[in-house]
């Protein structure tokens, strides 16, 4: 789908990209990396916008130095920054944008009414946009991306702004767009997270250059950590360090990094998942210590976490087969299952 | 997971037979590919500039947008109606006013009108961030500045030609020689040609500085109305002290002035410099030329270079 080969960007006085060479296959591909990774330069020069200063890349087989105009007819793009002008409608802003990329404006109407549909806009696409709220924006944004039935979309940070249930629609959306659509999606996030909840492979970069490209399940492989947070009981004064002893009798490895100063972490308690009866034997502990479960959830990566067990080596190995099996969602669905009071799972960070 | 919400949705008429569905189920035809054609580059080229050339006019735009190119419009052809109307009352031997003079005299309201359209074509697209939705298409920058460019110079255009088209046709009401009307009126199109094409260089130029469309209104009419003011004092003050040449030389200093002085001597009209006839040597003539052709070819690649940093 994308081949990307020693390629090299530099600005007067930085570096943009370095040397760097990853081949994306067809599926879900989550870009990552930090603010000023190079993910955005990356995405202009794949768009034939930005001549590269050394190395090259393909997309979709065609060249981006010399067949940009071929590759943008057939590549879909979803900008990071707002782009939509206030005083029109939705729908005419996509039929406009549909005949910005050759459709015919027939066509432009029909596929303009397809798309919004399909990404979940209904009579408001009527309306002028100015009033819309920031998920019906991202919904418009994807929309425009996806109106001329692309090959490929490039996603720029598509989740940016939303709150955590606009946040999981939009992703089972681009979700969607691979496995109903048919469309190969590259999706930018400075959040590991929630991408390995969509996406097929990861690809990590920092500084410019490659600093992993796996499939999801290797990701979630290296580090099936589960943070647990427990209340505290009569019987059990400190509820967290009881249940530490107790797992850690029960042949578990457990530490609470909150002893190391973390804060805000003071009652979590780290536990290796390394295979799924952990998770059971954490709840059966908890339930014969008498405490109260406030969260068990599997631990959200955040970018900076993978450069830690990049430089730390040894941790991706730590996992077997079965804890890579795991699906992401299991311990989310524990988490509702077992505190449904406290919505413990809102700290979508 | 709250994915493929849509999934069930064929369920619910599946173990029944054919004919005797679910009366409310909505079928989910599911996602479509497009196989139809692309008509690609320029295809996009001429959508942007009918999209461009509408929106000047707010048709495609709220009915708000619509008022003020529409009072203007009315505004520019109602004079030319007044004059077609004494000219058929009083059975006058010749329109009261030229088809390039007219468009001479009405500068301010032409002036307005640009004024408020070129930050509309520009301005939005870089304030809102639209530019880079266009740049990630097949057009290039070039398609998108001589969309724009052409879009905007078309609208002046059919604001200006539409009030020669009214002196024309009165001028037949009014039974006048049917030949010189007509030369007159072909070359007051090209007046109108050559002024569309010069102000809409320069007032993009202007627009496309800024993403706020309130500068850009207002440096559009500074740019526009204060060199032609300028020049004019300065051209009374010259006139009134017999220096001819100098008249003409002044007139190359403002965008009204300029176009001017090339229908004077090049459309057969009659300039409005203050010192009355003395017309444009020939060097004065070939500067004054040269000069319109520079600014409309600068202001061109002026947009370009704009737009090099604004894709993405």
């Amino acid at each position: 789908m994308i081949a990307i080969e020693s390629l090299t960007k530099r600005y007067p006085r930085v570096t943009a990209l370095d040397r760097l060479t990853v081949g994306i296959t067809p599926g879900v591909t989550g870009l990552v990396g930090a603010n000023g990774a190079g993910k955005s330069t990356l995405i202009k020069i794949l768009l034939g916008l930005s001549p590269a200063t050394e190395g090259g890349a393909t997309v979709l087989g065609l060249d981006v130095a010399r067949e940009g105009s071929a590759i943008r007819e057939r590549v879909g793009y979803m900008p990071e920054h707002d782009c939509l002008p206030p005083d029109v409608s939705a729908t005419e802003f996509v039929v406009h944008m549909a005949r910005m990329s050759g459709l015919p404006f027939t066509a432009a109407r029909e596929r303009t009414a397809d798309t919004l549909r399909h990404v979940g806009l209904y009579e408001e696409r009527y309306r002028p946009m100015g009033g819309y709220s920031t998920g019906m924006k991202q919904r418009v944004k994807l929309a425009q991306a996806l109106v001329h039935d692309p090959k490929l979309v490039l996603l720029d940070e598509p989740t940016n702004g939303l709150d955590p249930v606009g946040r999981d629609e939009m992703l089972a959306l681009i979700r969607r767009v691979h496995t109903d659509f048919g469309i190969s999606v590259l999706v930018t996030s400075h959040l590991l997270g929630e991408l390995e909840r969509t996406c097929d492979h990861v690809v990590v970069i920092d500084g410019g250059r490659l600093l992993r490209a796996s499939s999801t399940a290797d990701f979630t492989k290296s580090t099936p950590s589960l943070a647990v947070e427990v209340t505290d009981t009569d019987a059990h004064p400190d509820g967290t360090e009881a249940l530490r002893a107790a797992l850690v009798a029960a042949g578990l490895s457990a530490q609470a990094p909150g002893a190391a100063g973390a804060p805000g972490a003071g009652h979590l308690l780290m536990v290796d998942a390394t295979d799924e009866s952990a998770y059971d034997t954490v709840r059966d502990t908890v339930i014969e210590l008498g405490l109260g479960l406030v969260r068990m959830e599997q631990r959200r990566h955040h970018i900076a976490e993978v450069f830690h067990t990049d430089s730390g080596a040894g941790a991706s190995d730590a996992g077997d087969g079965a804890a890579a099996a795991a699906p992401a969602g299991v311990p989310a669905a524990h988490d509702r299952e077992l505190q449904p009071q406290k919505g413990g799972s809102g700290d979508a960070v | 997971m709250p994915s493929e919400p849509h999934a069930g949705t064929p369920v619910a008429t599946a173990g029944k037979p054919p004919g005797q569905r679910g009366e409310d189920v909505i079928h989910n035809i599911g996602y479509r590919n497009y196989e139809g054609a692309r008509l690609g580059r320029r295809y996009a080229r001429t959508s942007l500039f009918q999209q461009s050339l509408r929106g000047a006019y707010g048709l495609g735009r709220s009915a708000k947008s619509k008022v003020l190119p529409m009072i203007l419009f009315a505004v520019m052809c109602v004079p030319a109606a007044i004059v077609v109307a004494v000219t058929v009352f009083t059975k006058a031997k010749e329109m009261p006013v030229g088809y390039n003079e007219y468009v001479i005299i009405m500068q301010p309201v032409i002036g307005v009108f640009i004024a408020a359209m070129a930050p509309q074509a520009v301005s939005l697209d870089l304030r809102f961030r639209v530019v880079p939705l266009y740049f990630s298409r097949p057009i290039e920058r070039s398609d998108y500045v001589g969309a724009k460019y052409a879009a905007l110079a078309a609208a002046i255009f059919v604001f200006t030609a539409t009030s020669a088209l009214i002196l024309y046709v009165g001028a037949l009401l009014a039974k006048l020689d049917f030949g010189d009307e007509t030369k007159g009126f072909a070359l007051g199109l090209v007046c109108c040609l050559v002024f569309s094409v010069l102000h809409a260089g320069i007032a993009l130029a202007v627009a496309a500085a800024t993403p706020r469309r309130g500068f850009g209104v207002a440096a559009i009419i500074a740019v526009l109305t204060i060199p032609y003011m300028l020049v004019n004092a300065l051209q009374a003050i010259v006139a009134s002290q017999d220096n001819d040449p100098a008249v003409g030389w002044l007139g190359l200093a403002s965008p009204g002035s300029l176009v001017d002085g090339l229908q004077s001597k090049f459309l057969d009209g009659k300039h409005s410099f203050p010192g009355g006839p003395p017309d444009l040597t020939g060097a004065q003539a070939s500067a004054y030329a040269l000069l319109t052709v520079l600014l409309i070819a600068g202001t061109y690649a002026l947009l370009l270079r704009r737009y090099r940093k604004a894709g993405l």
